[in-house]
């Protein structure tokens, strides 16, 4: 407590922000400065973006432990085929089939149903909704000084309907014939037919509406980012004095909103095959032994709406992890960020190409082969930018003065596997290579590098560093740093070798290999993959642990700027109030990485600019 | 009863790190934080420094290790024409992406470790520098522009069809839920038409038996290929997606309902050539790839080992159910005598199973010249070594 004496007892931020601040009589409206508000308003159906950040937050990691338990179950079967899995009977139930030996195994339907919810699950659940619904709520309001998002309300549905996702998705799996099983991008013909697959009746219609709620959810929140982004930012925050991490959020938000309509139709379009008839995507089908009416669909069709929205989504997911890592690094390595200018144009421009990449995900699907050139070259176009953000990161690092902390080393670790899971993409964006390797484990290998772990990096940088921003405590560094070095080996050690079995040519989605004499004499590598996945999720759950403690117990934040960062969310009050600033909005008198200069450690971008500093061109 | 052990060792563990991690927050406290921090960055550093140099390790140890796995070295060769352009553009890409790999890895790992933050240490205020960004935009762009190009160029050159003209064999793989049905043209070399409405049991493809290019096609159980030829994969599906892959010769290509697609491609050894190499030894008498010696059944160390084993296969590569992972067919790749040979010992389908049924078209036509038949018979008897010599 001693050290809260020796602290000024009017804050120098404060200051500030009554002499330069803008005044927009916020609290006229509310009688005092106590908003009305009761349990249920706070905890549940809140408007504030700070609240909804964190319901994002806490649902995605629900999720998040869901779906690494199910790839934990595949993994199993893909490390040990033989082993006895009857001790998952009184949890799987029927999915394990015990044979009259007592030796339980995983039901080859069910593995595919394992492996589809995990996908689907991650990639939106976790890895948007709780990436970039978690950090997009916290912090456009908080960096760009507005006191909410341009409609709470819209916001609160926005979470409400990812909710309901959740709650259709997580009935689904309790089907009889069980959830959806033909993989996440739920191709036709055999999501549209229910003889094709037990999963494509009444799972893939739950996972189909889930989903539709889902998008719903997205454009409600992209729909509100871009709206406060564009229109509610404080006097003198232009938007090339914006944080990384806005910018990244903004241009996600847009991607989304362009993107996931399409994928509604794609929804649209199968429903209507499956249920009234028509023929978009099927043709020509014989099965369950006999031959379907349906003429004249195509199931490449399907791809191209699905991939449209498909190839986008990974942008949506790896950009606001970009977006907090710029943030972090530069915070914790006391520079600015290298090369803004570079940083935002490159966010663009892969923003653009996003679009127009789609069908590289269909190279081996029956298109012409000759579109397919366009493709190639528009993806492999992709890499500079995303080799200039690393070379910028890298940059920010040299010379800097780096802080090692839970949040700074999850940055570092991201660039890792952004470097690592890259570079593999130049395989697989070259057609070429692609024949080969498409499919296969290299691919897996990929995409989880590249946007499974790495946006995982980011989202855990980003959640270490505003933990306190959001809980007014700390997270257990010591906690931190070893779930950090357990997932950075841990998640190396499951994903490397997989690049191995791709060259080696062994598929993805095999619920065994010892079918194939060219797949199956890599028993040992799966075995080790598997352990690994077991304890790095074991790591995973270290981070669980210490959230929800360091929720309660952490480390009280006596200081309310603790990483000493210039940007706008470290000057609002330890306790996070409604409305963010208990007075006047403050406004921005520079940009946000006035990092080290003139030798100061930082200067906040409240602070007007002296008549002696620097001119500096960014 | 070991679960619950498990368990409780499991949870206990999880209460010591709890702890641990209390304790050195505490610590931290006692000693102050900033000194605190300085020691955590001195570690932490040292610890980014230690990961780098084993991973990095790890990674080029696991590679030598692996390698007779990897495309173009070791055993893992390609099998056809146009595979060993596929291996190049994947190995130039590999030499290539290896060098920033290494290079971007060390100075990530390096910067963070040499600029940690010390006592009285300040960082530069450097917020960009223009000619250094041109050079690693441009150095990007170029050697993208050199793998797009080589890429592009194999690309055009697999995917071309074949040309008016040209001498190929032109075979059909046909995938259905759970394995592939193929069919072979027959003496007249080409494939019957087909008619989805068709599909019974007796007719698995829906071939058209009015169409007389449909009855000398055979169903073989494996894909057989002379060596050197070019072939033309017609690949379709019977129900949903599926995808034709030969991993030895590189190829792959969605078999989609409704719609026909191709792979040509031309296979460069016969799987006696492949089973030799993988046995073969090396200078100094030892197996070269001792993995492929290890007995085919573990039980039986005398019987056949993997390599006199080996076979070429097919498998499936887009998901189709629950299957997909045993969707298996051998594939047999022989000299241009022994295809001659084999294709003479085929019988077509329509000869096998339709003819004289009621499916035949042709069963009144038959029926009529049933004595003639009777008469011939021992004509009939020849007729499958009779088809294979009449082209």
């Amino acid at each position: 407590m001693a050290n809260v004496a020796d602290k000024p007892l009017v804050h120098e931020d404060d200051l500030l922000i009554e002499e330069y601040g803008y005044d927009d009589h916020f609290h006229d409206h509310h009688h005092g400065d106590k908003f009305q508000s009761n349990f249920v308003t706070t905890y549940f159906f809140s408007q504030d973006h700070k609240m909804i950040a964190k319901q994002f937050l806490i649902t995605g990691m629900f999720w998040a432990i869901i779906g690494g338990l199910m790839s934990l179950v595949f993994r199993l079967q893909l490390g040990f085929p033989e082993e006895n899995m009857a001790w998952l009977k009184p949890v799987l139930g029927k999915w394990i089939t015990v044979n009259d030996a007592g030796i339980g195994s995983l039901a080859p339907e069910f593995y595919y149903a394992l492996v589809t919810m995990h996908g689907t699950i991650l990639v939106f659940f976790v890895l948007t909704a709780g990436l970039s619904g978690t950090f997009s709520n916290l912090l456009i309001p908080l960096q760009i000084g507005a006191r909410d998002m341009a409609s709470p309300f819209m916001n609160m549905l926005s979470y409400w309907f990812f909710f309901l996702a959740g709650v259709v998705m997580f009935f689904s799996l309790f089907l009889n014939t069980g959830p959806f099983a033909g993989g996440w991008t739920a191709y036709p013909p055999l999501s549209a037919l229910p003889q094709a697959s037990s999963g494509s009746g009444a799972g893939m219609t739950l996972w189909i509406v889930s989903l539709v709620f889902f998008v719903v959810s997205v454009l409600l929140g992209g729909i509100n980012y871009i709206t406060t982004v564009l229109n509610m930012r404080t006097k003198g925050m232009s938007m090339w004095r914006m944080p990384l991490t806005i910018w990244a959020f903004f241009i996600t938000a847009i991607i989304g909103l362009l993107s996931f309509p399409v994928l509604v139709s794609a929804f649209l379009l199968v429903t209507f095959d499956r249920s009234l008839g028509t023929s978009f995507f099927l043709s020509e089908i014989f099965i369950g032994g006999q031959a379907l009416d349906h003429v004249g669909g195509s199931p490449i069709l399907y791809q191209h709406l699905f991939w449209f929205l498909g190839h986008p989504e990974v942008y949506i997911i790896i950009l606001p992890a970009m977006g907090i890592v710029s943030e972090v690094l530069s915070v914790h390595s006391r520079k600015p960020i290298f090369g803004y200018k570079a940083m935002v144009y490159s966010i663009l421009a892969i923003a653009f190409l996003s679009f127009i990449v789609w069908a590289h995900h269909m190279f081996m699907s029956g298109v012409n082969p000759f579109i397919s050139n366009f493709f190639v070259i528009f993806t492999l176009i992709i890499a500079v930018p995303s080799a200039v953000k690393v070379f910028n990161w890298i940059a920010t690092l040299y010379g800097g003065n780096v802080r090692f902390n839970s949040a700074s080393l999850f940055a570092i670790g991201f660039v890792s596997m952004f470097i690592s899971g890259g570079l593999t993409g130049i395989f697989l964006g070259n057609s070429a290579i692609d024949i080969q390797l498409h499919d296969t484990y290299f691919v897996v290998a990929h995409f989880h590098i590249v946007m499974g772990v790495a946006a995982f990096f980011g989202m855990f940088a980003g959640i270490y560093n505003w933990f306190p921003k959001m809980y007014g405590r700390f997270m257990n560094e010591t906690l931190g740093k070893l779930h950090f070095w357990g997932t950075i080996v841990g998640a190396y050690a499951v994903f490397w070798p997989m690049h191995y079995l791709g060259m080696a040519g062994v598929p993805r989605r095999y619920y065994r290999f010892d079918s194939f004499a060219a797949f199956g004499s890599f028993d040992l590598m799966n075995q080790f993959i598997t352990v690994a996945a077991i304890i790095t999720f074991g790591f995973q759950l270290l981070f669980v642990v210490n959230f929800f403690y360091s929720i309660w117990k952490g480390k009280k934040m006596t200081d309310r700027n603790p990483w000493k960062a210039s940007t706008l969310e470290w000057t609002t009050p330890i306790e996070g109030i409604h409305g963010n600033w208990p007075g006047k909005i403050p406004t921005v008198q520079r940009w946000a990485y006035d990092y080290g200069k003139d030798g100061k450690d930082f200067i906040p971008q409240i602070q007007p600019v002296g008549a002696d500093e620097s001119k500096d061109e960014h | 009863m070991t679960a619950l052990f498990v368990l409780l060792c499991v949870i206990l563990i999880g209460i010591i790190v709890v702890q641990i991690g209390k304790v050195t927050e505490l610590a931290g406290k006692i000693r102050g934080e900033e000194e605190a921090q300085e020691r955590t960055n001195r570690t932490q550093a040292g610890y980014s420094m230690i990961f780098m140099i084993v991973f990095l390790l790890a990674c080029t140890v696991s590679a030598i290790y692996y390698k007779d796995s990897m495309l173009w070295y070791g055993p893992n060769e390609s099998a056809s024409a146009h595979g060993s352009s596929i291996d190049y553009i994947f190995n130039i890409t590999l030499f290539f992406t290896g060098i920033v790999f290494f290079i971007t890895q060390i100075l990530l790992f390096y910067f963070a470790y040499k600029y940690r933050a010390r006592r009285g240490s300040k960082a530069e205020y450097i917020s960009h520098n223009n000619r250094l960004e041109v050079i690693w935009t441009a150095i990007p762009a170029v050697v993208m522009t050199f793998l797009v190009v080589g890429g592009l160029d194999a690309w055009n050159d697999v995917m071309a069809d074949v040309e008016e003209g040209e001498d190929y064999i032109e075979i059909e793989a046909t995938g259905y839920q759970f394995a592939w049905h193929l069919r072979y043209p027959g003496p007249d070399g080409k494939l019957g038409a087909r008619d989805y409405k068709m599909i019974s049991a007796t007719n698995p493809l829906g071939q058209v038996w009015s169409d007389e290019k449909n009855l000398d096609d055979f169903h073989p159980s494996e894909i057989v290929l002379p060596v050197g030829k070019k072939v033309r994969v017609r690949i379709t599906s019977r129900d949903v997606l599926h995808n034709f892959y030969l991993p030895h010769f590189r190829v792959k290509m969605d078999a989609v309902p409704g719609m026909p697609t191709y792979f040509v491609f031309t296979p460069t050894t016969t799987t006696e050539e492949y089973r030799a190499k993988l046995g073969a030894l090396n200078d100094r008498g030892e197996p070269q790839y001792p993995e492929w010696h290890a007995p085919l059944d573990p039980e039986d160390p005398e019987g056949p080992t993997k390599f006199e084993d080996f076979n070429f296969e097919l498998a499936c590569a887009e998901l189709c159910g629950k299957g997909h992972y045993a969707m298996r067919r051998a594939v047999r790749i022989v000299s241009e005598a022994e295809y001659k040979n084999w294709l003479s010992e085929q019988q077509s389908y329509y000869e096998s199973t339709i003819k004289g049924t009621e499916d035949d078209p042709f069963a009144s036509e038959a029926v009529e010249e049933e004595p003639e038949l009777t008469d011939a018979s021992p004509v009939e008897g020849d007729t499958p070594e009779g088809e294979g010599s009449a082209e």
